[in-house]
């Protein structure tokens, strides 16, 4: 076991880098970029702690996983006890350390953040959840005994997966029912296999499966059953709205119909639920990239995602057009970082205007203009404003249009007793989960529009809370 | 995995296949699809519902072999599964009592129009349908479209039954003829569908077709099906799929179809390569037993 060291040479140690594959290659591959600390690196990381006995850390994560219980347990080497501990509070660990935005969450708020770098805890909690996985560790069985009422999970996506693990936990028979035929929302059609491996979805999934949830895929709620269907004809006594916001948006500039236009959600669901970069094995296609010109548009997540797949899918140039200026980019820094590694090129402050074809209406170039940035708009960021004068072709073979995406109409419009805002989005109580359909509760990007991972996981717990609550005999 | 409790072929190359799926079949109306996925590396195609059976549970499709995935459908028999169904998708047919409508269907087509021939139909309205097969051996549902029809016809490109000429020869004559229509339905391959918006355009019928974009997820996440109506951009899978003819930009859905032309002929190559295989396996197999 490692020894507790004092204060003073516990700053002297330095974050931890994260090994991961070298640059070059792995743009040209899908497997995962960042590799996982080692043993020995995890235990100095977490040494790094200062155990505060105010931590700060804590404030930051959403869901307040006991940060300072679960590094003081990886110091001692205790890596099962740390990933357990972790779990009374984040059921996902495999995936939030490895997609959160920590810097601007728990590591941000770490008090040695300024001063010598934020312990490591992201990456500390990717390691202790892989060193879980790879022991083989059986999740634990619900000791709760069964309250034989039946609950609807509508979205296997974070929010949809962590509702579901605790109410089976607490008692309650669950079916998840998922439009797609695979289980994991985002995480699987749209995260990419190397920043995600898929193999930890559905080895979560699995686990919630061996827990008693029960999944069915293939079902639409809204067309296969209504939600009144559900509680009147299939007996589910509540139901948690978790369907994420999956509608992309467009620009709404002349050419977005031509051929070789996609949405993100396209262009990375073909890649990453279809496998389209391994056709012909797997049936379907996707436009070839290969020496080719990828333009994304946007400068989220997202399109930080769409523009590495773009790469490794052999594009000649990948290229994202952002309308604001770097500072303004809504992606994780170390997405950013990693993609300028690896030779994605960054084209700040213009956007493009118009999409041009050839005759059979496919794309081959687009007019771009410049801009600069004006006064802050309501969002608190600086308005981009065109330059006038400043237009200019350049030659493009594939576009992927990532400004983001609204909420799908499918449950609203057939619960119209379900409230929705002005933007098609189902207000909930922020406590509860509560809807304005009595035993209807939502959380996660329904709710809040495009946000975060573990934003999503912590609505999906508050909504089991707010579920147990009305089913033991709560009002409405 | 879905089972298929009954797959014959109603022509070459059409085969018809009821799959096993009790709330698809329970929930479906005319003019909705399915997304189907025949197997563990296969694609999402959508297939129109010819028709659903709630006391057996299954869902009517009826495929034409055009590529790899609807001929490796199109392989498939009774007792086979499928990986995957979902629906029903997509808005139902809008039907009104019009007065008099005319269904139209062009080669697979025909049994898409099917069902809303039956709802048309049972609303009331005077049904004429007109149904276009290459040549006699293509004609399918002849008897089910006579069932639902007040006047029933059928085109062969080659004349060797009914009529001689497309579907819009026989339309022109019959609004030649100075009978009122009130109401167009098409749907085939989009020359034809273009077609007969141009017949009923001058007259401004009422005209309905669903159209037949790529799709991937068919539950409006992805807009890959999009398609352009009356100049505004429009999800196939969850706006349609049925639009008003005359508003449909039609050379932008045949543009957009095509974008996969060349993996789609690979696709089929390597498909029909590793039948021949099998084939070729199997008889040397008998040959030495
Ligand atoms: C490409 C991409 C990259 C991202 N990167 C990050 C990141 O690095 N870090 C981070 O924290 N966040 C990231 N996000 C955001 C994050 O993934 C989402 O905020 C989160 O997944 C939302 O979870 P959810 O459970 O609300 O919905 P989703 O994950 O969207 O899941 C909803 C599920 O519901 C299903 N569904 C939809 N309608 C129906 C219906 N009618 N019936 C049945 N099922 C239905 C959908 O198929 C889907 O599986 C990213 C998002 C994308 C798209
Ligand atoms: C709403 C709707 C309902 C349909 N109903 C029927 C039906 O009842 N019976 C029937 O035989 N066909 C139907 N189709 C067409 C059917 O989906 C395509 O023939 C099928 O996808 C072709 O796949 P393939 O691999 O065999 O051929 P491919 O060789 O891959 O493609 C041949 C052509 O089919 C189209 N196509 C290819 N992939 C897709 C896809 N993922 N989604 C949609 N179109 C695609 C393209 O135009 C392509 O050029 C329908 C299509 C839509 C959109
Ligand atoms: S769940 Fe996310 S925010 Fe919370 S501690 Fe873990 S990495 Fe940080
Ligand atoms: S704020 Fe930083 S140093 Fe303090 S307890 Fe949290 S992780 Fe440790
Ligand atoms: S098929 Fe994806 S939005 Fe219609």
């Amino acid at each position: 076991m490692a020894e507790l060291l004092p204060i003073k040479e516990r700053t002297k140690i330095s974050r931890q880098s994260m090994p991961e594959q070298v640059a070059l290659e792995r743009a040209h591959n899908f497997e995962e970029v960042n590799l996982g600390l080692t043993p020995e690196q995890a235990v100095l990381d977490a040494q790094r702690c200062l155990q505060c006995k105010k931590p700060t850390c804590m404030d930051g994560c959403p869901v307040e996983v006991k940060i300072t219980d679960f590094l003081e347990l990886v110091v001692k080497e205790d890596f099962l006890g740390a990933a357990k501990k972790i779990k009374e509070d984040n059921m996902l660990p495999a995936i939030c350390g490895r997609v959160c935005p920590q810097e601007t969450q728990c590591e941000v708020q770490c008090k040695i953040a300024k001063n010598f770098g934020a312990v490591s805890i992201g990456r500390l909690e990717r390691f202790v959840a892989d060193y879980e996985m790879a022991k083989g560790v059986a999740p634990e069985k619900p000791k709760a005994k069964k309250l034989g009422k039946k609950v609807a999970v509508v979205g296997s996506g974070p929010a949809g997966l962590s509702c579901a693990g605790d109410l089976i936990n607490l008692g309650y028979d669950v079916t998840v029912f998922e439009a797609l035929h695979e289980l994991g929302g985002v995480l699987v059609y749209g995260i990419p296999e190397f920043r995600l491996p898929k193999e930890i979805v559905r080895k979560e999934v699995d686990n919630l499966r061996k827990m008693g949830v029960e999944f069915k895929t293939n079902v639409v709620i809204g067309a296969t059953y209504t939600i009144d269907e559900l509680m009147q004809e299939e007996g589910f006594s509540a139901v948690f709205v978790a369907v994420g916001a999956g509608l992309p948006w467009f620009m709404n500039i002349p050419g977005e119909a031509l051929a070789g236009v996609y949405s993100a959600n396209e262009f990375l669901t073909r890649v990453n639920l279809m496998k389209a970069y391994k056709f012909p094995d797997y049936d379907s296609p996707i436009l070839s990239c290969v020496d080719k010109n990828v333009a994304v548009f946007g400068g989220g997540n997202v399109a930080m995602d769409a523009v590495r797949t773009a790469l490794r899918l052999g594009a000649k140039a990948a290229t994202i057009y952002y309308r604001r200026s770097e500072a303004e980019m809504p992606a994780r820094e170390e997405e950013i970082h990693h993609a300028k590694d690896e030779g994605v090129k960054f084209e700040m402050l213009t956007t493009p205007i118009e999409l041009l074809g050839d005759e059979n209406e496919r794309l081959h170039s687009m007019k771009c203009i410049r801009m600069e940035l004006g006064e802050p708009d309501a969002s608190g960021r600086r308005r981009p404003v065109p330059i006038e004068g400043s237009e200019y072709v350049v030659p493009i073979d594939i576009a992927v249009v990532s400004i983001g995406n609204g909420s799908n109409p499918l449950i609203s419009q057939t619960s119209p007793d379900i409230d929705t805002n002005k933007w098609g989005n189902i207000v909930a109580d922020e406590e509860t989960m509560k809807t304005s359909k009595k035993g209807v509760f939502a959380g996660g990007d329904i709710v809040t529009g495009g946000a975060t991972v573990i934003l999503a996981m912590g609505a999906g717990r508050k909504a089991a809370r707010g579920i147990h609550e009305f089913l033991t005999g709560g009002s409405w | 995995m879905y089972e298929i409790t009954e797959a014959r072929f109603l022509a070459q190359d059409i085969k018809l296949l009821k799959i096993y799926s009790p709330p698809i079949a329970k929930k479906r109306k005319a003019g909705q699809f399915v997304i189907i996925r025949v197997a563990e590396n296969g694609e999402r195609i959508p297939l129109t519902i010819a028709d659903s059976d709630t006391d057996a549970g299954t869902v009517t499709v009826i495929v034409q072999g055009i590529g790899k995935t609807t001929k490796e459908l199109n392989r498939k028999e009774t007792g086979d599964t499928i990986c995957d169904i979902v629906g029903p998708l997509g808005k139902p047919s809008e039907i009104e009592k019009f007065g008099t409508a005319v269904s139209i269907g062009g080669g697979v087509g025909t049994a898409i129009a099917y069902p809303t021939a039956v709802a048309l139909q049972q609303a009331g309205n005077h049904v004429i349908t007109i149904n276009g097969a290459r040549s006699k051996d293509m004609v399918i549902l002849e008897e089910e479209m006579k069932a639902v029809s007040d006047e029933a016809y059928i085109t062969t490109d080659d004349g060797s039954y009914g009529v001689h000429g497309f579907v819009t020869t026989q339309l022109q004559e019959l609004i030649d003829s100075g009978k009122q229509i009130d109401f167009v339905l098409a749907i085939g391959p989009i020359p034809m569908m273009r077609a007969v918006a141009e017949v009923t355009r001058p007259h401004g019928i009422n005209t309905v077709v669903s159209l037949n974009p790529i799709m991937v997820d068919g539950t409006g996440m992805c807009g890959g099906c999009r398609v352009q109506v009356d100049g505004k951009v429009q999800f196939a899978c969850v706006d349609g799929p049925e639009f008003d003819a005359h508003k449909v930009d039609f050379n932008n859905l045949v543009n957009r179809n095509r974008v996969y032309i060349d993996h789609e002929r690979k696709s089929l190559e390597k498909f029909e390569h590793n039948c021949r295989l099998d084939q070729q396996a199997q008889e040397l197999q008998s040959a030495t037993v």
